[in-house]
C-alpha cells in the first residue's frame, strides 16, 4: 500500500522497513517504529473503532497511553488475544492480527449505531432510572440487556499460553517519564552516584523532545542532545533505563510497580520470554516527571473521525513521518496548537484556519500565521461538525460581548483541538498526595506531599522544554541527595523553546439549541456537556456523584482527558469555583494492565503452594483421589477399577467397620507445648482440665475464642510433665499457634513455656478397625497393647517397625484406632510396613472421605464444618468437655454472656431423613412449617450428610434452633422442585455406648 | 507495601513478614467472672477506631514471631512508632514535639 499520508525521510520511523499487518482483515502495511494508530493513520484511515454507548464510528484522538478512542483487539494466535489494546500504545509488529471493537456487522456500518438515534432517551442516570423494578425483570431483561452493553471489547476464550515475570528493585532515585525534565534528572542523579532507574511507558524514551525537533539544546537538535543524554546515561553503571515501561501505582513508603512490556512489539516470540515483567522497585526518592495531558475542547460534534488533540498531530507528523490530513483546521484555547499548526503548514499541510476561542492572542503567533497564509479567527467558537466517517466540515462562528454570530463553514479533512494541558499527576494522586487549584495555569498542582518524591516539568505547570529540563535536573538533584554524593544542578541553553498560555473552558459557546449538541466529555463513555448539566439538576452535588451518575470518568482511560472538563461544566452548572466542586480521585493502575502481570509467577501449579505429606506418593501411585484441605491435598478416597466414588467410600467404610484400615493423618497440625508451666498455659487456653492428666494418657481438648465460640480442637497428649503433644484440625494449626503464642507473650509472659509447631516433623498413620491391634501388635517392641495395659486414650514413645514413635490409642472413627506418629523421614517405610502386615488382616487405605463418613457416624464434629465460628461448646453438644471446676480459661466467661444461655439457639443435632436413600445436600436450609409463605423463616441448616454404608440408609447432622428439644420432631428441607422430610435425632448413628472401643 | 520496624530484630522489613493484631493496649482482666456483662461485653467488643494516631499489635509472624505494638497513623497509614510488648503507651504530644 501507498501510505499516502507518510511523509518520505521524515520522523523516526525505519522507512527502509515495512511492517505488515491487518486490521480488520484488510493488511495494512507501516514502518518500523509505527503503532498501530500511526500506521493507519498513514495510510488515511482515522475510523478506528465505535463508542460503546451509541456506537458512534470515532477515530484516534491522542497519541499516547491517555487514547480513549482507539481501542483495538490484537491477536498472534490461540490463547493470545487481548481486547482493548490502545492503538497508539501497540507498536506494530509483522503478521499482527488487528480489529475494530464494539462494530456489528461492520465498522462502517454498524446496526448498533440506532443507540445514536436514541441517544436523548438513553441521558445520564439511565441505568438507575430504568432498572429498578420490577424484581422478576432483572433476570430476563434488565441483566441481558447491561451485559450485552456493558464492557468493551470482547473476552478471551482460550488460557493464556504465555508467562509473565516479576522482579523486586530497590533505588536510590526512581524518575517516571523519560522526557526532558525526566532526563535532566537522570542526569543530575547519575553523575552524583547515586543508584538511579528511569523508566518510559513509550517504546524510545524522550517523551516530548520526540515530536517537538525544532528545539535547541546547547547548540543540539533536540534528537541529537536526547541521542548524547542517552549515550551517556547508558555508560553510567549507577543507572538503568528502562523504556515499554509502565508505572501503573505508586504505593505507601515509595514502592512504584512497573510494568514492562517485554515481548508485545516482537515480530517473533523468542523462546520462552515472558511477555511482561511486574516490578516492585523500593525507591528513597521518587521523581515524577510525567508531564501533562492534552485536553479535547467541548463543542458539538468533537467525537468525529479526524477531530483530535493539536499535540497528538505534532507528534504524527514529527515522530512518525505522518500528516493527519491533507487540509486541516485547528480550534483552541491555548498557544500550544498555534506552534503545531505551523509545523503541518511547513510539512506541507495545508492549514484552512486556526480558531481561537480568545480574543487576545500574542502577535507573534498571529503575525507567523499570517506569514504562512493561514486564516486566523481569534475570538470564535466551533458549532459544528458534518461528515459521516470523517469530518469533512467545521461550522464557526464570531463570538462577540458573550454573542454567538452567524456561522460559515470550513472544509477540512481533519480537525486539530486543544483545550489546554492538564498536569499528569495521577501517580502524585495514588499516595494521596493533595493537588491545590492554581487560577492561572487553569490547572490542579501538587501541593501537600505524604512521601520523599519530587515533581519535575509541565507536572508542576512549567511550561516548555527550557524550564522542563532545568526543573528536572533539579530534582535530580534534589532526589540523589545524600551523605557523600554531590549532584550539581545542570543549566541548559534552549533555543526555539515553545512556552505559552492559555484559557481554561467549558462547552464552547453556541448559536444552535445546546439540548441538541452532542459535545462529548468523555469519548469513551459517550458522555456529553449534556449529561453532566442534566446530573447537576437532578441533584447531584460532589463530583464524585456526578461521575457515577453519568460514568464520566469511568471508562479504561480513567478520565485523563475528561475529568477536567466534566468538572469545569460540573463547576458553571453548580455556580461554583472549580477547586469548590473538587477532583475525583485516581487510583492504580495508571493505565490498564493484564492480569497476567499482576498473577505473573502465580499461576497454574504456582498459584499457591501446595504441601503434600511423606505418603503422597504412595496414595498417588496407588491411584488416589485427592482433594485440597487447606493447603495440603491430601487423598480424598482410593478407587479400585470400575469403581465410582461412592463404592470406593462404601468399600472403605465397610473394610474399617469390620477389619482395619489405614489412614494418612500426617496434616493433623501439631504443636508441642513444653515448660514447668506447660501444664498451667493448657488449662487457661483449652476448656478442658489438665492438671491432673497423667503423663502417658491423652484428651480429646477444645479450644474457644475469647467470646466463647469454638475455634478449634483435637487430641493432646501428655508425654511427661512438662511435655505435651497438642494436636490441632488441619486448617487450624496456624491460628491456633498464634493464638497460643498471642496469650503467651503478652498476657501471660510469666508463664514458662515453650511452643514449636511441629506438624512437618511427624508423619501420621491412623490405623482403625477391630483389627488394628492384630495389625500393629507384631511392630512394636516390648510394649503391651491390650486394652488393659494401653487403653483407649492412652500414649506412649515406643518403637515402631523400628522407627521411633509416639503411639496414640485414640479413634476418630468409633472403632479400635491407634495412631502412629514418627518423624517425617520414615513416614513412607513406616506406612509400607504397616501395609505389609496388613495384608493378613484385611487392611485398605481409606481417605478422607470415608474418615469423615465414619466421623459422622459417631457424631464427632469438624471444625468449620459442623460450626461456623458462632458456635459454642454447649451448641455442640460438648458441654462435658468443659472442665468443671476451673476458675477461668479462654472464653469461660462469655459463656455466661445473655445471648450464649437464652434459649433457643441453634444446636447441634442428627437427622435422618424419611426416604433412607435420600441424602441431604450440605448447607441445605431447614424450616419447620412447609406450608408458611415465602420467605420462610429458616430455623437451621444442614452441616454434614452422607450415605452411611454400616447402616444401609443416610444420616445428617445439622445446627438447629432448640434442636435438643426438638428430638423425634418432623423437619422440612425444601429442596428445588420437592421438601425433604427429616427426623431429629441424636448425633451418634453408630455404636452409640462406645462398646467397639472397649476391646 | 508498608515498611514495618520490629522493635525485637530492630530492623525495617516488609509488610508480608508481619500480621496485624488488633487495637493494643487492652489487657485480658485478671478475673474475668468477676466482670458484669457489660464490662466484659466493652473488653471484648468495643473498640477505639480513631481518625489519626491507633495503637495497634502487630506480630512479626513471618519474622522473629514477637508480638509488638506500633502508633500507625489510619489517615495516612503511616508509622509514628514501634514498640515492644509490655512497654507503656507512649505519649503522643512528646512524639509529635520530638518530630517537629
Ligand atoms: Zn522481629
Amino acid at each position: 500500500m501507498s501510505q499516502p499520508f507518510r511523509i518520505a525521510g521524515h520522523g523516526r520511523v525505519d522507512h527502509a522497513q515495512p511492517v505488515r499487518f491487518t486490521f480488520d482483515g484488510r493488511t495494512v502495511e507501516g514502518r518500523r517504529g509505527d503503532t498501530v494508530a500511526s500506521a493507519l493513520l498513514a495510510n488515511g484511515i482515522h475510523l478506528m473503532g465505535r463508542s460503546f454507548k451509541y456506537h458512534r464510528p470515532r477515530g484516534v484522538v491522542s497519541a499516547g497511553s491517555e487514547e480513549p478512542n482507539a481501542l483495538i483487539g490484537t491477536s498472534r494466535g490461540p490463547g493470545r488475544f487481548e481486547p482493548n489494546t490502545r492503538a497508539t500504545m501497540q507498536e506494530v509488529r509483522q503478521g499482527l492480527t488487528a480489529e475494530s471493537q464494539n462494530k456489528w456487522p461492520s465498522l462502517s456500518f454498524d446496526v448498533g449505531a440506532i443507540n445514536d438515534r436514541l441517544g436523548r432517551f438513553i441521558p445520564a442516570g439511565f441505568y438507575y432510572k430504568t432498572f429498578k423494578w420490577p424484581r422478576s425483570f432483572w433476570d430476563k431483561v434488565y441483566e441481558p440487556f447491561i451485559r450485552q452493553a456493558a464492557g468493551l471489547g470482547k473476552s478471551p476464550t482460550e488460557a493464556d499460553p504465555d508467562h509473565y515475570a516479576s522482579r523486586h528493585l530497590h533505588c536510590d532515585v526512581l524518575i517516571v517519564g523519560g522526557g526532558p525534565a525526566g532526563l535532566a534528572a537522570a542526569l543530575a542523579a547519575g553523575q552524583s552516584g547515586a543508584e538511579t532507574v528511569l523508566v518510559d511507558e513509550q517504546a524510545e524514551i524522550g517523551g516530548t523532545l520526540l515530536s517537538e525537533p525544532g528545539v535547541r539544546i546547547e547548540g543540539q537538535g533536540a534528537w541529537d542532545w536526547l541521542a548524547a543524554a542517552l549515550a551517556e546515561l547508558r555508560t553510567m553503571p549507577n543507572v538503568r533505563l528502562m523504556s515499554r515501561t509502565t508505572a501503573i501505582g505508586y504505593y505507601h513508603q515509595n514502592m512504584v510497580g512497573l510494568c514492562e512490556r517485554l515481548t508485545d512489539h516482537l515480530d517473533v516470540l523468542p523462546e520462552g520470554a515472558p511477555r511482561e515483567r511486574l516490578w516492585r522497585v523500593r525507591a528513597g526518592q521518587v521523581v515524577l516527571a510525567q508531564g501533562a495531558i492534552e485536553k479535547p475542547l467541548v463543542f458539538d460534534g468533537n467525537d468525529r473521525p479526524g477531530v483530535m488533540l493539536a499535540g497528538a498531530a505534532q507528534t504524527f507528523l514529527h515522530r512518525f513521518g505522518v500528516k493527519v490530513g491533507n487540509r486541516v483546521a485547528v480550534v483552541t484555547s491555548h498557544d500550544s496548537a498555534w506552534h503545531g499548526a505551523f509545523d503541518l503548514a511547513h510539512a506541507g499541510v495545508k492549514v484552512a484556519a486556526i480558531v481561537d476561542v480568545r480574543a487576545e492572542v500574542p502577535r507573534v503567533l498571529t503575525a507567523r500565521a499570517e506569514a504562512l497564509g493561514i486564516e486566523v479567527l481569534t475570538g470564535h467558537t466551533v458549532t459544528g461538525t458534518t461528515g459521516r466517517l470523517r469530518v469533512a466540515t467545521v461550522r464557526v462562528n464570531p463570538v462577540q460581548g458573550g454573542r454567538v454570530g452567524a456561522g460559515r463553514t470550513i472544509a477540512c479533512d481533519a480537525l486539530l483541538m486543544c483545550g489546554g494541558w492538564t498536569p499528569s499527576l495521577h501517580l502524585f494522586s495514588h499516595t494521596k498526595g493533595s493537588l491545590a487549584w492554581d487560577a492561572e495555569a487553569g490547572a490542579f498542582l501538587p501541593d501537600r506531599k505524604t512521601e520523599e518524591c519530587e515533581i519535575a516539568g509541565a507536572g508542576r505547570g512549567l511550561w516548555g522544554v527550557a524550564a522542563a529540563l532545568e526543573d528536572g535536573a533539579r530534582a535530580g538533584a534534589a532526589a540523589a541527595k545524600a551523605p557523600g554524593r554531590v549532584a550539581g544542578v545542570g543549566t541548559f541553553a534552549v533555543e526555539g523553546d515553545r512556552t505559552g498560555s492559555g484559557v481554561v473552558a467549558k462547552e464552547l459557546p453556541t448559536d444552535r439549541d445546546a439540548g441538541l449538541a452532542k459535545a462529548f466529555i468523555d469519548f469513551q463513555n459517550d458522555v456529553t456537556a449534556k449529561d453532566i448539566r442534566l446530573a447537576v439538576r437532578e441533584g447531584m452535588r460532589s463530583i464524585e456523584h456526578v461521575k457515577r451518575y453519568t460514568t464520566n470518568g469511568m471508562a479504561t482511560d480513567q478520565g485523563k482527558l475528561s475529568n477536567i472538563n466534566g468538572l469545569m461544566i460540573a463547576a458553571d452548572a453548580l455556580g461554583k469555583e472549580a477547586p469548590a466542586v473538587g477532583l475525583t480521585t485516581f487510583r492504580p493502575p495508571y493505565t490498564p494492565t493484564t492480569f497476567g502481570a499482576l498473577a505473573n509467577l502465580r499461576k497454574g501449579r504456582h498459584f499457591e503452594v501446595t504441601r503434600r505429606t511423606a505418603i503422597d506418593a504412595w496414595a498417588e501411585a496407588t491411584g488416589a483421589v485427592f482433594e485440597p484441605v487447606s493447603l495440603w491435598r491430601r487423598a480424598w478416597y482410593f478407587p479400585q477399577a470400575g469403581e465410582d466414588m461412592h463404592k470406593a467410600v462404601a468399600r472403605e467404610c465397610r473394610a474399617v467397620r469390620t477389619a482395619v484400615g489405614m489412614f494418612d493423618a500426617s496434616t493433623l497440625g501439631k504443636i508441642e507445648v513444653m515448660g514447668p508451666d506447660a501444664a498451667t498455659f493448657l488449662e487457661r487456653m483449652y476448656t478442658n482440665p489438665w492438671a491432673k492428666l497423667q503423663p502417658g494418657r491423652c484428651r480429646y481438648g477444645l479450644l474457644l475464642g475469647e467470646d466463647g465460640f469454638i475455634r478449634d480442637d483435637g487430641v493432646i497428649g501428655r508425654l511427661a510433665a512438662d511435655k505435651f503433644h497438642v494436636t490441632t484440625t488441619t486448617g487450624g494449626a496456624a491460628r491456633v499457634l498464634n493464638m497460643m503464642e498471642d496469650y503467651l507473650q503478652t498476657e501471660w509472659p510469666d508463664l514458662d513455656v515453650w511452643l514449636t509447631s511441629t506438624t512437618e516433623q511427624w508423619a501420621v498413620v491412623a490405623l482403625q478397625g477391630p483389627n488394628a491391634r492384630k495389625l500393629l501388635e507384631p511392630l512394636v517392641e516390648g510394649l503391651d497393647l491390650s486394652d488393659d495395659a494401653f487403653p483407649h486414650m492412652a500414649v506412649v514413645e515406643c518403637t515402631v517397625a523400628g522407627f521411633p514413635a509416639r503411639l496414640f490409642r485414640v479413634s476418630f472413627t468409633g472403632e479400635l484406632g491407634f495412631e502412629v506418629n514418627v518423624p517425617a523421614r520414615h513416614g513412607r517405610a513406616l506406612w509400607e510396613a504397616l501395609w505389609q502386615a496388613g495384608q493378613a488382616h484385611g487392611v485398605v487405605p481409606y481417605g478422607t472421605e470415608t474418615m469423615h463418613v465414619l466421623r459422622a457416624e459417631k457424631g464427632f464434629i469438624i471444625v468449620g464444618q459442623d460450626t461456623d465460628g458462632t458456635v459454642t461448646p454447649q451448641d455442640a453438644g460438648l458441654g462435658w468437655a468443659i472442665g468443671k471446676a476451673k476458675t477461668d480459661f479462654v472464653g469461660k466467661r462469655s459463656l455466661a454472656r445473655p445471648d450464649i444461655v437464652a434459649k433457643g439457639r441453634k444446636q447441634l443435632v442428627g437427622l435422618l431423613t424419611e426416604d433412607p436413600a435420600v441424602v441431604l445436600e450440605e448447607g441445605a436450609q431447614i424450616v419447620a412449617d412447609p406450608n408458611q409463605p415465602i420467605p420462610m423463616t429458616m430455623i437451621g441448616h444442614v452441616t454434614s450428610s452422607y450415605w452411611s454404608e454400616a447402616l444401609g440408609r443416610s444420616i445428617a447432622m445439622a445446627l438447629v434452633e432448640g434442636g435438643r428439644d426438638r428430638m423425634g420432631e418432623v423437619l422440612h428441607i425444601p429442596m428445588p422442585g420437592r421438601t425433604l422430610r427429616a427426623k431429629v435425632t441424636v448425633p451418634n448413628f453408630v455404636d452409640p455406648d462406645g462398646q467397639k472401643l472397649k476391646v | 507495601m508498608l515498611l514495618i520496624h520490629c522493635p525485637y530484630c530492630d530492623e525495617t522489613l516488609p509488610e508480608p513478614e508481619f500480621a496485624y493484631a488488633g487495637e493494643a493496649h487492652i489487657a485480658r482482666p485478671a478475673d474475668p467472672m468477676a466482670l458484669s456483662d457489660e464490662e466484659w461485653r466493652d473488653f471484648l467488643f468495643i473498640r477505639s477506631n480513631p481518625r489519626g494516631n491507633h495503637f495497634e499489635r502487630w506480630r512479626h509472624v513471618n519474622g522473629c514471631g514477637r508480638f509488638f505494638n506500633a502508633v500507625r497513623d489510619t489517615v495516612s497509614d503511616k508509622f509514628a512508632m514501634t514498640y515492644r510488648a509490655g512497654e507503656p503507651r507512649p505519649n503522643l504530644d512528646a512524639l509529635k514535639e520530638a518530630a517537629e
